[in-house]
């Protein structure tokens, strides 16, 4: 539509729109591709400064192997899995229901309801910083996976209540009023009628937050320390202090911690994308 | 009486049962996570386990900085059996707010007060201790020999001679010292040094208590020492782009000559330097002042609210024993505290032991002797005055306002 | 629960009526109470608990002091503080670069060519992964040694600059680092703008001879004003959250000169032990976060009735 489409223009145009792209794309991934570059690199190499020339050996099982026999990666990229795979579930279930009922009930409080929900969802980490690691100590469920995983939950179903709300707003009230003047109980007007609509919506959603969960830091420093609950970004952080002088080891390991919401996004990309524009065409 | 007995039988069995299950395990908390200590402990805990065939370690491991600030968290609330920490004022927060055991008892039994002698004071708060020292290390110079040699210049002891090898250093182009300031501490090494030779211990506790302001003269008299070093560029370029590792390479290529660090550097030297790493003692700079040393001591600790403290007191009983202060030391290549206890036999640890036993008194580091708040400003303003020497002034006031903030 | 009082003076009716509404009534809250329940221990309580500790002086571990507004009085006269704040300021000017710059690639891209989902894919790749990764992939990028950036410096005849290491380009290095999935991010909003644009419109003005420019300025863009609107509420919110930078390139180095509030507060409580000042510079944050959220909830409140 706009801008006009590359096919009515000539063929010379075409071509090096082709070469733009593909040139543009090189400039945009730089940073990365030096990074994935090194993760292969021989640490000879590295000492000698040849970071940019054609690698002297290929080092690429080696190295990545290395990054799992010599570090606790595996454990914390499992770490990583732990936590993000309940918070997804407990906060998509979560703003479901809630979701759906700022969407379909008429009740004074609602649109306040709905306004904290977003505002608490803009609210800088910083704030809740000391009070939530007051209280997860006095939960005592400081440094163990619930740690994270309840404040993700928690703080993500903002988000998600603003997210499923707008979706559930769109769908037909009818199918709904009908069940009730049927005398279906409101539960099994949930569980029948509105959770099959939304089934699209909660995995958009779902992949969304995994990688919001996934890739949070600040978090993973504030409520665990131990190797066995610390999740891949904060490992990762420890592990830069470890390795200083292994570059090769260090962009490994980057690499890794970088597969799984990269791996996620590639194969759920419609949902992923379907899932950021959702909450932004309202609004 | 049968009544009896057998009552009697089940509260033994029971309380067998209680210690068994609280005695079973041994939890220590660690931030040795560098290489060598974490082989180091694996190593001495199998031998403890096999001594102590009715405790199993769990031995956890953390990263230095992370290890700093959650100690504070489980201290409170459920904390380890036994706690690796730092004497001086680091483990004086913590006896202060009743968070570490009295273990005069342990020392009492051991006869530690004479075979830590030297340490003793260092671990004593209120005439008790508050826990068993295992290893130690001296800071001082590491040099390229083979550069020195090239370019004539002999072990400076005075501070002329420094600045002269310094300078010939830099004449060709090799910059004189290396050091990584990224991280901070590491210019808090050489504001320590400067300071001790300087204006000598007692003025140095006395700042580090905050008794003094930081715009003294005397404060003035060291960064204007540290001045001398600054202003022609004897200090390794983008030193704080560097952490104190990423800043080695630049010694082991010879780019540049001296790096003032602790002798936990040792184990990096690359194999090729073999005999052309040196070492000497920070050079005099006021003859009137002592020869004071910093010798940052690493200890470990029994958590007031420990849930198996019995066993903890004997692991802290077994790493006071001589042959296991020899043997982690000897893996740690550092200074063993207890006085028969034997340093590995290393051209480094020889030299190190030799100063440490001849220096008028020792200090922990900057960031171990003052309190944390300060010595976070306080290395803050270090590593600017590396770069930017001109704002002295601008720098000491900010310092001294964060003294008098800390320790009103 | 409009029809509820009118209906008090019919009992006849009431327990038809009670059938119908009661459910209607008491469901929507049982549905939202698990999540407004963590929600509200988790968000809600600790915000006015961080206001509330802000007034005291606390060291995480022993008695909490009360000195009023003391904490604000140090916070006022740090240089620490202005410096973090005036960090803040640039990141959230430089961060307004993210929407403009999401629109030309989402324009450049806006084709059908063979193999565009792949190229697009590609471009938002920086969004999905992690800013720790980000971070450390830029400190590289900018190694005064061996970084990409110093060996094209280099290569054109310049003089290597260390970049975090520099007090006044350090911020600027980061947001860079920063701007990066952000940009991606603003892109792929503009993408889907540009999907859901009215054919009509844009046909109409191509009659009137409008092109290029013009086109983009007053046919397309107003359109997109949705997509404008979000993107500049996820670039103000990304630029105030920057931590994750921050803390992995430079910890706020050299010398506090790369710091921003947010890693402010967390030196001030983690490093420092200084929970309510820490609090204090967290409610400075917050203040200014809220002018935003006011501002967004107003818009939405108002499109909503």
């Amino acid at each position: 539509m706009f801008p006009r489409p590359i096919e009515k223009a000539s063929k010379g145009v075409n071509i090096s729109y082709r070469i733009a792209l593909v040139a543009s794309i090189v400039l945009w991934l730089l940073p990365l591709l030096a990074v994935m570059a090194t993760s292969v690199r021989s640490l000879g190499d590295i000492n000698e400064g040849n970071y940019w020339g054609w690698p002297s050996e290929w080092m690429l099982i080696e190295n990545y192997t290395q990054v799992f026999t010599s570090t606790p990666m595996a454990q914390y990229l499992m770490n990583s899995l732990i936590i993000t795979l309940p918070a997804v579930a407990g906060a998509v279930a979560l703003s479901t229901l809630a979701g759906y009922a700022l969407a379909k009930y008429q009740f004074k409080a609602n649109i306040w309801i709905f306004a904290t929900f977003i505002a608490g969802n803009f609210v800088p980490f910083q704030i809740l910083m000391i009070p939530v690691r007051d209280l997860t100590i006095s939960f005592g469920l400081y440094d163990t996976h619930w740690a994270i995983i309840f404040f993700h939950i928690a703080f993500q179903s903002g988000f998600c209540t603003l997210f499923m709300r707008n979706f559930i707003v769109g769908l037909p009230t009818e199918l709904i009023e009908s069940a009730r003047v049927e005398g279906v109980s409101e539960f099994k007007i949930f569980f029948h009628i509105v959770l099959p609509l939304v089934r699209p919506a909660t995995a958009a959603l779902a992949v969304l937050v995994f990688t919001f969960i996934w890739n949070d830091f600040f978090w993973a420093l504030v409520l665990v320390q131990s190797d066995e609950v610390r999740p891949v970004t904060a490992g990762l952080s420890a592990l830069q202090g470890q390795w200083l002088a292994s570059w090769q080891l260090i962009s490994a390991g980057a690499v890794v911690a970088a597969l799984p919401p990269v791996i996620l996004f590639f194969t759920m990309q419609r949902h992923f994308i379907a899932g950021l524009t959702l909450g932004a065409t309202k609004g | 009486m049968k009544k009896i007995a057998k009552l009697g039988q089940i509260a033994l069995l029971s309380t067998a049962m209680s210690t068994m299950a609280t005695a079973g395990t041994l939890v220590i908390n660690s931030d040795t996570s560098d290489p060598a200590p974490k082989a180091a402990f694996a190593e001495i805990i199998a031998q403890f386990e096999k001594e102590n065939p009715d405790i199993t370690v769990k031995y956890n491991l953390y990263d230095h900085e992370a290890y700093k600030t959650t100690i504070r968290n489980w201290l409170v609330t459920s904390p380890p059996d036994v706690v690796h920490w730092y004497a001086g004022n680091r483990m004086k927060a913590f006896v202060d707010r009743g968070l570490f055991e009295d273990v005069s008892d342990l020392w009492a039994e051991n006869n530690m007060q004479d075979t830590f002698a030297t340490a003793a004071p260092a671990m004593t708060i209120d005439g008790k201790q508050w826990g068993v020292p295992f290893t130690y290390y001296q800071w001082g110079v590491y040099y390229r020999k083979d550069l020195f040699e090239k370019h004539g210049i002999g072990e400076p002891t005075t501070w002329d001679e420094f600045l002269a090898a310094c300078a010939t250093l830099k004449e060709n182009s090799i910059a004189p010292v290396s050091i990584g300031t990224k991280y901070l501490w590491t210019a808090a090494g050489w504001f320590d040094y400067l300071n001790l030779r300087t204006n000598g211990l007692e003025f140095h506790m006395d700042l580090m208590d905050g008794k003094v302001p930081y715009t003294d003269d005397r404060v003035r008299a060291t960064f204007a020492n540290w001045a001398e070093l600054v202003e022609p560029g004897y200090f390794l370029e983008n030193h704080a782009s560097y952490s104190w590792q990423e800043a080695q390479p630049f010694l082991y290529n010879g780019e540049a000559a001296m790096y003032l660090i602790g002798n936990f550097i040792t184990p990096n030297f690359p194999e090729e330097l073999e005999g052309k790493m040196g070492f000497f003692q920070f050079p005099q700079i006021n003859p009137e002042v002592g020869m004071f040393e910093d010798a940052p001591m690493d200890t470990l600790h029994i958590p007031s609210k420990a849930k198996n403290k019995e066993d903890a007191r004997r692991y802290l009983a077994f790493m006071a024993r001589e042959d296991n202060q020899t043997k982690i030391n000897g893996a740690l290549l550092q200074i063993p505290p207890h006085k028969d206890a034997q340093a590995a036999d290393n051209y480094f640890l020889d030299k190190g032991v030799a100063m440490l036993g001849s220096a008028d008194g020792t200090a922990q580091f900057y960031d171990r002797d003052t309190d944390p708040a300060m010595a976070k400003e306080g290395m803050k303003g270090f590593q600017e005055f590396m770069v930017y020497p001109d704002r002295i002034d601008a720098i000491l006031e900010r310092l001294e306002k964060v003294r008098q903030r800390t320790f009103k | 629960m409009a029809q509820s009082s009118p209906q008090i003076g019919l009992p006849d009716s009431r327990p038809s009526t009670r059938r119908k509404w009661r459910p209607t009534v008491i469901a929507p809250w049982l549905f939202l109470a698990p999540a407004m329940i963590v929600f509200f221990v988790y968000v809600i309580y600790p915000v006015f608990d961080s206001i509330w500790l802000s007034f005291f002086d606390w060291d995480g571990l022993g008695d909490k002091t009360w000195i009023g507004l003391d904490n604000y009085r140090e916070l006022f006269d740090s240089d620490t503080f202005w410096k973090a704040f005036s960090n803040n300021l640039l990141w959230l000017v430089l961060f307004m670069l993210a929407p403009p710059c999401g629109l030309a690639i989402a324009l450049f891209l806006n084709q059908q060519v063979a193999g565009i989902r792949a190229v697009k894919a590609l471009f938002f790749f920086p969004f999905v992964i992690s800013q720790v990764v980000v971070g450390l992939v830029f400190s590289w990028f900018y190694d005064p040694n061996f970084g990409l950036l110093n060996e094209a410096i280099v290569f054109f005849g310049g003089d290597p600059i260390a970049i975090l290491a520099d007090e006044k380009l350090v911020t600027y290095g980061i947001i860079a680092a920063g701007l990066w999935p952000q940009i991606a991010y603003c892109m792929i909003l503009y993408l889907t703008g540009l999907n859901n644009l009215n054919g009509e419109q844009i046909e109409a003005a191509q009659l009137d001879n409008a092109k290029g420019w013009k086109m983009l300025w007053y046919i397309v863009i107003p359109q997109l004003s949705p997509a404008t609107f979000i993107a500049i509420v996820v670039t103000v919110i990304g630029a105030l959250r920057s931590f994750d930078l921050v803390a992995t390139m430079t910890a706020g180095g050299p010398w506090g000169s790369s710091t921003v509030l947010a890693y402010m507060m967390y030196e001030e409580a983690i490093f420092n032990y200084r929970m309510g000042y820490g609090a204090a510079v967290a409610v400075v944050l917050f203040l200014i976060m809220d002018i935003y959220i006011a501002y967004f909830l107003w818009r939405m409140v108002k499109s909503e009735k």
